[in-house]
């Protein structure tokens, strides 16, 4: 079923539109049989800035505002006319912030007669090393280190996941936000506070590094949060000691992440380690990881800074990994808020060309 | 001018196809809280092939823009959006409070206003007072008050309809209707005639209701 009528009956190349919309960046890319063909984004931090975290209805808000124009950005209406399938985040996410871009996905698709899927923003994620030309082959661990989430994975190939470990409590990202928070930084102030850092002993301060005297790969840093604000309260509050509890923390944060990536990487012998999130734009912990491969023999791949944060990028490449589960027809605009990455499942092959 | 108009602003959910000239003006409706974004374009897809129509044989798309539930707001908005810049057609928001009138004097033919108010949650009301003849231009602006705020217009020629009056202290007789697309896309048709349709880009929501967030005393 379309709603084109003089459709063309010419064979043509895959080429997806990805539309981003589950947290507080809104996003639009186009991924073909030659790689990414385009991409933009609207960030939304500053919008959230002044209310300490992100505010749902007003990111909801500023999504709908956002996402034509950057869908207008990235394909005139002649490249439009070339999409053939539209993929955009089902989840895990907002499901108000969620709904916007499976809405306009869906309108979209039915208006250019292609079909539409839902896909996993954490898939997307953990794919986006393959954005680059230096990309890891199948199987590799990844670590994925955001302000929602902190995880440890198996990647197997697309759509076979396994999680080795996961935050229990805060996201890393999170507990770098809510330590900049007690120290002043503002929000998000994750990157003020790794800034900060650089000024401070990172030996000053013995913070906890939690769970890691422990066997198995799960995360904890909601008791390494309360160890900075005793500290803070403890001190004298001049720049350099904030300097220092900003440096020890960052410290322990990353021991945390490399000890149990070493752990990951002894235990799987892919060989092969992915770091993707905000956080894995943090060079410290870049430093220590590539020290790390170095010494263990794992090798270390990184998508480039703009794709470690949300993106659509890495969605409209999910989207085409995954052609083969396109299906025709008129598709609902789902939103699956609560999504787990391991019920998913490799893709439909592709059907070869008749 | 062939319009296609939804309207997910209550928990109904429904989908209009109107044209005058050709003597269409069919509808979906459904009361089906949730469904908003499964549903809507399905049944979009039906009305279409129902007349045998494309996309492309329409003008303009239209929706209620509000106010209303803020989520199914967008979702008419994301989808309508999504429609109209694949098919290339400008769209046309109406507002959800004149379809509820033009609904009301549908019914009432001897009715010269109409008040409307609806339920806005957290205790509060969606409301504006409009005539048969100028729909397009409510006699208060739309605002979202107290019930208790709410000057309620004397009996008369006055109709009184929406899903808010029940909020009001006092009891009151009124029409409980839901809005429906096929007044959006009536509405749509002649705003559209005086110029009013908008690009894609233009067509998002009108919640009347802005003040949602509090930033923390401390950043004020």
């Amino acid at each position: 079923m379309n709603n084109t009528p003089e459709i063309s009956t010419v064979q043509r190349g895959t080429l997806i539109l990805g539309i981003e919309s589950s947290c507080d960046e809104t996003a639009v890319a186009l991924y073909g049989d030659d790689g990414l063909a385009g991409h933009a984004l609207h960030s939304q931090v500053a919008l959230h800035a002044d209310y300490g975290g992100v505010v749902p209805e007003l990111a909801s808000r500023d999504h709908i505002r956002k996402i034509t124009p950057l869908i207008e950005t990235v394909c005139d209406s002649a490249r439009r006319a070339e999409i053939t399938g539209i993929a955009y985040t089902r989840g895990p996410g907002l499901v108000g912030a969620l709904l916007v871009g499976s809405a306009v996905a869906s309108g979209l698709g039915m208006s250019l007669g292609v079909p539409v899927l839902g896909v996993h923003h954490m898939e997307g994620h953990l794919l986006s090393p393959l954005l680059e030309d230096a990309a890891p082959a199948f199987p590799y661990t990844a670590l994925l280190v955001s302000g929602g989430h902190t995880l440890l994975v198996a990647v197997e190939g697309v759509g076979a996941y396994r999680v080795l470990g996961k935050s229990i409590d805060d996201a890393v990202g999170e507990a770098f936000d809510k330590a900049a928070k007690m120290l002043g930084l503002g929000y998000p102030g994750g990157p003020a506070l790794a800034a900060l850092a650089e000024q401070g002993d990172p030996g000053a301060y013995d913070f906890p590094r939690p769970m890691t005297k422990r066997p198995g790969l799960d995360f904890s840093f909601s008791g390494l949060k309360t160890a900075v604000m005793l500290a803070i309260k403890a001190c004298d509050g001049t720049p350099q000691v904030h300097a220092d509890i900003a440096a020890s923390f960052q410290q322990a944060v990353i021991d945390t992440l490399v000890i149990k990536c070493r752990r990951a990487m002894r235990d799987s012998a892919t060989g092969r380690l992915v770091v993707a999130g905000g956080v894995g734009a943090n060079q410290a912990l870049r430093d220590r990881l590539g020290a790390a491969g170095t010494t263990d023999g794992f090798a270390l791949y990184y998508p480039r800074q703009a794709f470690c944060t949300d993106n659509a990028a890495m969605i409209a490449l999910a989207g085409w990994l995954r052609r083969g589960d396109f299906m025709p027809g008129i598709a609902a605009a789902q939103a699956t808020a609560r999504w787990s990455l391991e019920t998913l499942v490799p893709p439909r092959p592709t059907k070869p060309v008749s | 001018m062939t319009i296609l108009a939804f309207d997910a602003s209550t928990e109904a959910l429904s989908v209009a196809l109107y044209d005058r000239q050709r003597a269409i003006d069919d509808a979906c409706f459904e009361i089906a809280p949730r469904e908003h974004a499964n549903k809507l374009l399905p049944l979009a897809q039906t009305l279409l092939d129902r007349h045998g129509l494309w996309l492309t044989d329409l003008q303009a798309l239209a929706f209620a823009r509000g106010p209303g539930a803020f989520t199914g707001l967008r979702i008419a908005a994301g989808l309508v959006q999504g429609l109209a810049i694949g098919a290339s057609r400008p769209v046309v928001p109406v507002s959800t409070l004149a379809a509820l009138a033009a609904r009301a004097f549908a019914g009432q033919p001897d009715a010269a206003r109409a008040q409307i108010v609806q339920d806005a949650r957290m205790g509060e009301i969606y409301t504006a007072t409009f005539a048969r003849d100028a729909l397009d231009a409510p006699e208060t602006p739309e605002r979202v008050i107290a019930p208790q705020d709410l000057a309620v217009e004397p009996a008369g020629d006055v109709i009184r309809a929406g899903n808010g009056w029940a909020l009001l202290d006092i009891t009151i007789d009124s029409e409980l209707i839901y809005p429906h697309a096929r007044n959006v896309a009536h509405l749509a048709a002649a705003a559209a005639a005086r110029g009013e349709a908008v690009s894609p880009d233009q067509a998002v929501p009108v919640y009347v209701r802005d003040d949602v967030a509090r930033k923390p005393a401390a950043m004020r």
